[in-house]
């Protein structure tokens, strides 16, 4: 792990307006994240866990503050340069999948790779080497609806490793599911943090899933508090 | 990747998601289809009308009117009339030097329709005995011709599909006599199949007209003969009648009710298609809806909004151009060929058939495509703005 921090959010706030009250999710908030690092943020409902997580993957901006993530000021990009930026050093694990229903596991896992200037059979190789990864070599064909909710999450880290991106944010990625998939799908991000070198950020409710990041962060009240540095 | 590329993808995807929403989708294609089907009957039956009453006339044959009537039935003309026309310069002549001239008598009587049982009326000309060389196309294919001055008809083959009462041998009372129908005559659809023939001597004497001419009709040797013989006309103080072409005198009577029956079908397919409009808006907010969360992911991987407003307009479209499609078939199935009567300009039942042509099938696909696209397009906006953290889900 370097120590250089991939991700640095400087004095950021969020602020909602909801009719004439104002929501503060989070004032004045810092946060530095080290390239290869892989962190568990937990805390309440409503501690802004998940907008933390936006602001990282260029999903939001902060009402104020800076958000520094892989070299890039990502709060003052344009949107279209913030999409190529998202494709190019992002890829995302919802805690639901988000597979497009209708495109089989591999036309799904390729889609960031239709952003790229990859050739079909290129695509193709890195499609099938994402899905062996995940231990899906065989299921190729399938489409989300013919596969166990563990397989489809698999599928989506696939397509959220194929571009190689530096960054994995994950929001609740074992939220739905049991105990043993919810392993095994931790395994693999741990795999892919300590093998392949990924930056790691994932939001959580779950205490034994944050057992395998490298560090865990409390969010609440907009303040962060380190609780643990565990490894499973 | 090219933004083309993008698009071609995001579409694809919104389209094969269709199934998904089919009910709601289908509602869609059914609204725009009904519209387009509406549209497209009232179009093919001007455009029947039209054809019918414009395919009527030819350009070298002259009618000749009283001066201000508009048709046949509001004209008088008298023998004598007749006789100046018949010396006029430039009509034909046969072999033998009789001029191709004829005056004739057109008389409304009274006829029941077939569909309906209602009565309706229909048109009796009295033709000189030049009247069937004047008209190009003319077959007597059943029975044999009057006899003149006999009380003997032929009927149209129109009006003998259309009209009870009038087959081959039958006895009709048509005014105060009873006439035999001893033949049926074809003439290529034209208006004349709407009527029923006979010798105009033995119309003007039952129908106690003697001497008395609604119209003069005469063969001129070529199309710009015929202003020559206006001129010849309105030079002449005992004739000053009106003189057009057999076609220009048609085009003007289809123009009226033709224009009439097709203003009438614009506005009532512009009404439906408000409401197929309120259909196709809330399919497509439905579709947009419905795949917020795909949208807002496919956005987050690092999509652009356009490919979401382009796909989802693609989207739209395509169901309003098979909604249109599906409308032209009805149409075609239904309307195309089906042979209807209705008033013409001389207050009498003229028989033509429905015809849609592709380029009344354009008008109605087009139709489609404008509600598709107004359909489409705010949905469209909504999808290209919908908001990425939605693909996180509500917490």
């Amino acid at each position: 792990m370097s120590n250089a921090p991939l991700i640095r959010i400087f004095k950021a706030s969020k602020r909602f307006t909801k009719g004439k009250e104002t929501i503060t999710i989070f004032e004045n908030l810092n946060l530095s994240i080290p390239q290869g690092d892989f962190v568990a943020i937990m805390g309440p409902s409503g501690s802004g866990k998940t907008t933390l997580l936006n602001l990282c993957g260029g999903i939001d901006r902060p009402t104020s503050g800076e958000v520094h993530v892989a070299g890039a000021r990502i709060d003052s990009l344009p949107e279209g340069a913030l999409s190529k930026w998202r494709a190019a050093n992002v890829g995302f694990i919802f805690q639901f999948y988000n597979l497009m229903p209708m495109l089989t596991a591999a036309k799904n896992v390729e889609l960031p790779l239709l952003l790229t200037k990859l050739g079909g059979a290129e695509r193709r190789k890195r499609v099938e080497t994402a899905l062996k990864l995940v231990n899906l070599a065989d299921r190729l064909n399938h489409l989300p609806r013919e596969m166990s909710g563990g397989q489809m999450q698999r599928v989506a880290i696939a397509r959220a490793m194929v571009s190689d991106p530096t960054l994995l944010l994950c929001d609740e990625p074992t939220g739905d599911l049991d105990r043993t998939t919810a392993d095994e799908i931790l395994k693999t991000l741990q795999l892919l943090n300590r093998e392949l070198g990924k930056t790691i950020v994932m939001v959580t409710h779950d205490p034994e899933a944050a057992k395998y990041a490298r560090r865990t962060l409390h969010l609440d009240k907009g303040v962060f508090t380190e609780r643990d540095v565990a490894a499973a | 990747m090219s933004l083309a590329s993008q698009i071609v993808t995001v579409t694809a995807i919104n389209l094969r998601s269709i199934p998904q929403r089919m009910w709601v989708s289908l509602s869609t294609v059914v609204a725009v289809a009904l519209v387009v089907a509406v549209l497209l009957s009232f179009l093919a039956m001007a455009n029947g009308f039209q054809q019918t009453l414009r395919g009527s006339g030819a350009p070298d044959v002259a009618i000749l009117l009283r001066g201000g009537a508009g048709a046949e039935i509001n004209s008088g003309v008298s023998r004598d009339q007749l006789r100046l026309i018949e010396e006029a310069p430039g009509v034909v002549r046969t072999a033998e030097g009789k001029p191709l001239v004829s005056g004739e008598l057109y008389v409304i009587v009274d006829a029941v329709k077939k569909a309906s049982g209602t009565q309706a009326n229909i048109a009796l000309r009295g033709l000189g005995p030049e009247g069937f060389a004047i008209r190009d196309g003319f077959r007597l294919v059943e029975g044999r011709m009057y006899e003149p001055g006999a009380a003997e008809i032929i009927v149209g083959r129109s009006l003998l599909d259309e009209f009870a009462g009038f087959e081959l041998g039958k006895q009709v009372r048509l005014g105060t006599a009873t006439w035999t129908v001893v033949g049926v005559f074809e003439m290529g659809g034209t208006v004349f199949e709407s009527e029923l023939w006979a010798d105009v001597g033995a119309v003007q004497s039952l129908f106690r007209r003697t001497n008395f001419f609604q119209s003069i009709r005469a063969r001129m040797e070529n199309p710009e003969a015929v202003s020559a013989l206006n001129d010849y006309s309105q030079a002449d103080t005992r004739l000053k009648l009106a003189v057009k072409s057999e076609q220009a005198y048609f085009a003007d009577q289809a123009g009226g009710a033709g224009g009439f029956i097709q203003n009438l079908g614009w506005p009532l397919a512009v009404i439906m298609s408000i409401g197929a409009l309120a259909g196709a808006l809330n399919t497509m907010y439905s579709s947009v809806a419905a795949r917020t969360t795909e949208i807002a992911t496919l956005r987050a991987i690092g999509f652009g909004g356009i490919p979401a407003f382009v796909g989802t307009l693609t989207e739209s479209l395509l169901l309003s151009v098979v909604g249109g499609t599906v409308g032209a078939l009805l149409a075609y199935a239904f309307f195309d060929g089906l042979t209807a009567s209705t008033f013409g300009g001389s207050f009498t039942q003229v028989v033509f058939s429905f015809q849609l042509t592709p380029e009344l099938v354009v008008q109605g696909v087009v139709l489609a495509l404008v509600v598709g696209l107004i359909g489409g397009l705010f949905p469209a906006i909504r999808a290209a703005r919908v908001p990425l953290v939605a693909a996180f889900g509500e917490k």
